[in-house]
């Protein structure tokens, strides 16, 4: 049954869809590089990395953003095994 | 209560001032102007405590509509002809989204070649958009059916906007005598809308007009249906509420002299009035002739009017629209659900007089037919 | 700066990867915060984050139809006055065809009466939702599906529709450029425009991988030298004052941006030197360069 008029009521529903999945590269961080400048947090398209800077690979399409836009190159992509 | 001699767009006025709506998105087009207007003073003048937007198009009017909607509180506009066929793709959505807006369509041709004037093409050509639709024959009837159009529209199981229609020019610019209920009365009538579908809440956070692909969306198209259906119960239950209170109910559709009736013409709006006329003379000289008023076009109350035209009686069916190469839409839609002898005459369009001779000529014509479908009035 | 850690809008949604938009969103309604109702415009944004029966968004949202949000939000905005939430922010959000063309109407309507309202322009320069055909804010000389570059054709003939300039000739109290490249201005300015009262209007130019041809990690990149080549100047008018609020140190050649996407690989060197020539009369008419 679809809830009238189709409105959902159910705020962030679409975390029930693992996107992880799309990735073929994920980032991988090396945390004694990291100097925590918020870029990565900032400009991930999905939202999906933390304020400990973790990639949360539930959602991560690999689009890469992090690591190019990391300014001491603490994050790099690697092939999905 | 009080009595007013007043047009039936300030019927509608008045209705929609004692319904309390908080938010009127409008734009001006004849005929319909005259409600805007009415609306714009009686806020002006601290009558009306409403949000009033003067938007800058139909389709934007319609698109406020559905925000405010959408947004939990009661809305009201008002349309007719260019400015219902600008709003089109928002009709729809509107009811897609069942938002309980009611608006007043003062029906009006449709271009080309532009004209003002009185016909039903412009709400006939919405027929499929999930409205409710009905077709006030006098001023009365108008403010009647704008208070029961609230109360039909929000219920529960309706959950559909409804779009009041009334015949541009012949009823909303001639004043006729209408009774006033007060707001007591009306309040006692029309509690407040409690929206539970649909409301825009930062603290109860919902997303309303999403993306339904191919496994939801006949789904949601089938619920409008169900309501649809459902809604033939609840208007009339409405309409005896309102009968009860304010002495006044109309029916779904209005038999009229049909019981013996041999030939029963079958028509919608202000040609009602007419055509009752029409009767009794006829009626004085031994033709047995009848009316159905069709008051509720969607949902058409197919089993009302089969029941009223369970008899021998050629059906006449007059539309004030055309559907080009097979006659009016009431005339399809009624000559599909009953097995009488059924003929369509196509009246009155873009305001064309239809006088008591053309309607006797419809007699005439219905009682020796050679033709299903007839244009009336032309010029030669 | 102070930054909410909430997202309001959730992962999961169906944007492309590295896409623009999301970034430019998320930060948005981190400057908005939570007492935020989002009014879209139909486009990538709108299909990608409410696939029935889910939404990425956490706060409440609603869509109507492509050319109507600006139109939409002004009921929604009369309908909370109505109901004494005065203080809760409406962010409308479209895309440049949204805005720039079938949108325009309703949104100068909304502006001109001064509908307290924020209107977020995510411009990838191009109908990404329907498969990269021209708007009217496609560049010069970017080749789309419906302006493709050809044997007679270097792509689009058109400079793009100077929407941010338009929205300030209606007078309202406070307009600005924005770049996902730029965050912190950005959401400087959101929330600036959501302290404004009366109508605000933010142009952000958001690099597109899909529609423009680049690699999924150079979204932000491609942003960043939007605006150092000053093809992408970010300003503020606030209450009629003209700032520009990102000054960069070095003016770099367009071609640095140009070359990197596959939108602008047929065009030759005079075309080129065209977008380089349109790019310094823009800077020097902004007042970056003398």
């Amino acid at each position: 049954m679809v809830s009238i008029g189709a409105a959902i009521k159910n705020p962030g529903s679409t975390k029930n869809n693992k996107t992880g999945s799309w990735r073929t590269f994920k980032p991988v961080s090396d945390k004694e590089k990291c100097i925590k400048c918020n870029f990565c947090y900032m400009y991930c398209p999905e939202g999906c990395i933390n304020k400990e800077y973790d990639p949360d690979y539930d959602y991560c399409k690999g689009c890469g953003i992090c690591a190019e836009e990391c300014p001491v190159n603490a994050i790099k992509m690697v092939r999905e095994e | 209560m009080v009595k007013k001699v007043i047009s039936s767009a300030e019927a509608i006025s008045e209705a929609v001032k004692l319904a309390k709506p908080d938010v009127i998105p409008v734009y001006p087009i004849t005929p319909q102007t005259k409600i805007s207007e009415k609306l714009a003073e009686y806020v002006a003048n601290g009558e009306l405590n409403a949000h009033y937007i003067k938007v800058e198009s139909e389709h934007s009017a319609m698109s406020a509509s559905i925000g405010a909607s959408g947004t939990g509180v009661r809305v009201f506009t008002a349309t007719s002809s260019q400015g219902l066929a600008y709003m089109h793709e928002v009709v729809y959505a509107a009811a897609g989204m069942r938002m309980p807006i009611v608006m007043a369509n003062a029906n009006r041709a449709l271009s080309a070649p532009i004209n003002i004037w009185n016909d039903q093409q412009d709400s006939i050509a919405e027929r499929d958009a999930g409205w409710l639709q009905i077709y006030a024959e006098t001023g009365q009837e108008a403010l009647d059916t704008t208070l029961q159009a609230y109360k039909i529209s929000e219920n529960k199981d309706i959950l559909l906007p409804t779009m009041v229609c009334i015949d541009g020019f012949i009823l909303t610019h001639t004043v006729d005598v209408v009774e006033i209920p007060t707001q007591e009365q009306v309040d006692k009538f029309l509690p407040q809308y409690e929206p539970e579908h649909a409301f825009l809440d930062p603290k109860d956070p919902m997303s309303i007009g999403t993306l339904a692909d191919t496994e939801y969306y006949m789904e949601t198209r089938h619920d409008i249906e169900k309501a649809q259906q459902k809604a033939l119960k609840v208007i009339s239950d409405v309409d005896n509420e309102f009968k009860d209170q304010f002495g006044r109910g109309y029916g779904l559709i209005e038999e009229y002299k049909t019981e013996d009736a041999e030939i029963i013409l079958v028509a919608m709006g202000s040609i009602c009035g007419t055509i009752k006329d029409v009767i009794d003379t006829e009626r004085s000289n031994g033709q047995k002739i009848g009316l159905l008023r069709v008051r509720v076009y969607r949902p058409l109350p197919i089993e009302a009017i089969k029941q009223a035209l369970k008899t021998d009686a050629k059906i006449a069916i007059l539309d004030k629209n055309v559907s080009f190469s097979i006659g009016g839409a009431l005339y399809n839609e009624i000559k599909a659900i009953i097995n009488n002898p059924t003929y369509g005459y196509i009246v009155g369009l873009g305001g064309r007089d239809i006088t008591p001779e053309q309607i006797r000529e419809i007699i005439e014509k219905t009682k020796n037919p050679t033709k299903d479908v007839e244009w009336i009035g032309l010029k030669e | 700066m102070d930054i909410d850690e909430k997202e309001y809008l959730a992962p999961g949604h169906r944007a492309c990867a590295g896409c623009g938009a999301t970034i430019g969103v998320r930060l948005a309604l981190k400057a908005l915060g939570e007492n935020t109702v989002a009014v879209s415009a139909t486009g990538c944004l709108e299909v990608v984050t409410t696939p029935y029966p889910e939404t990425a968004w956490e706060i409440p949202w609603i869509h109507v139809a492509f050319e109507n949000a600006s139109a939409v939000a002004s009921g929604v905005e009369e309908a909370l006055k109505a109901q004494g939430k005065e203080d809760t922010n409406i962010l409308v959000i479209g895309g440049d065809g949204g805005t720039t063309d079938i949108g325009m109407q309703s949104l100068s309507g909304a502006m001109e009466r001064g509908q307290n309202i924020i209107y977020l322009c995510y411009d990838n320069e191009a109908y990404m939702n329907t498969g990269i055909q021209r708007s009217s804010s496609t560049p010069y000389g970017a080749s789309t599906t419906t302006s493709p570059a050809g044997k007679n054709s270097f792509g689009e003939t058109r400079h793009k529709k100077n929407m941010a300039m338009i929205m300030a000739s209606h007078g309202i109290p406070y307009v600005a450029t924005a770049s996902i490249s730029h965050p912190t201005d950005l959401m400087n300015k959101v929330k600036k425009a959501a302290e404004t009262k009366g109508p605000a209007y933010i142009h952000l130019l958001q690099p597109c991988a899909t529609g423009w041809g680049f690699k999924t990690s150079d979204t932000v990149k491609l942003g960043r030298l939007a605006v150092q080549s000053h093809l992408w100047v970010l300003y503020e008018i606030d209450h009629g004052e003209f700032k520009v609020t990102v000054k960069p140190a070095k003016k770099i050649p367009v071609t640095d941006y140009l070359n990197m996407q596959k939108r602008f690989k047929h065009l030759d060197d005079q075309h080129k030197a065209n977008i380089q020539a349109y790019v310094d009369s823009q800077s020097k008419e902004l007042g970056l360069t003398d």
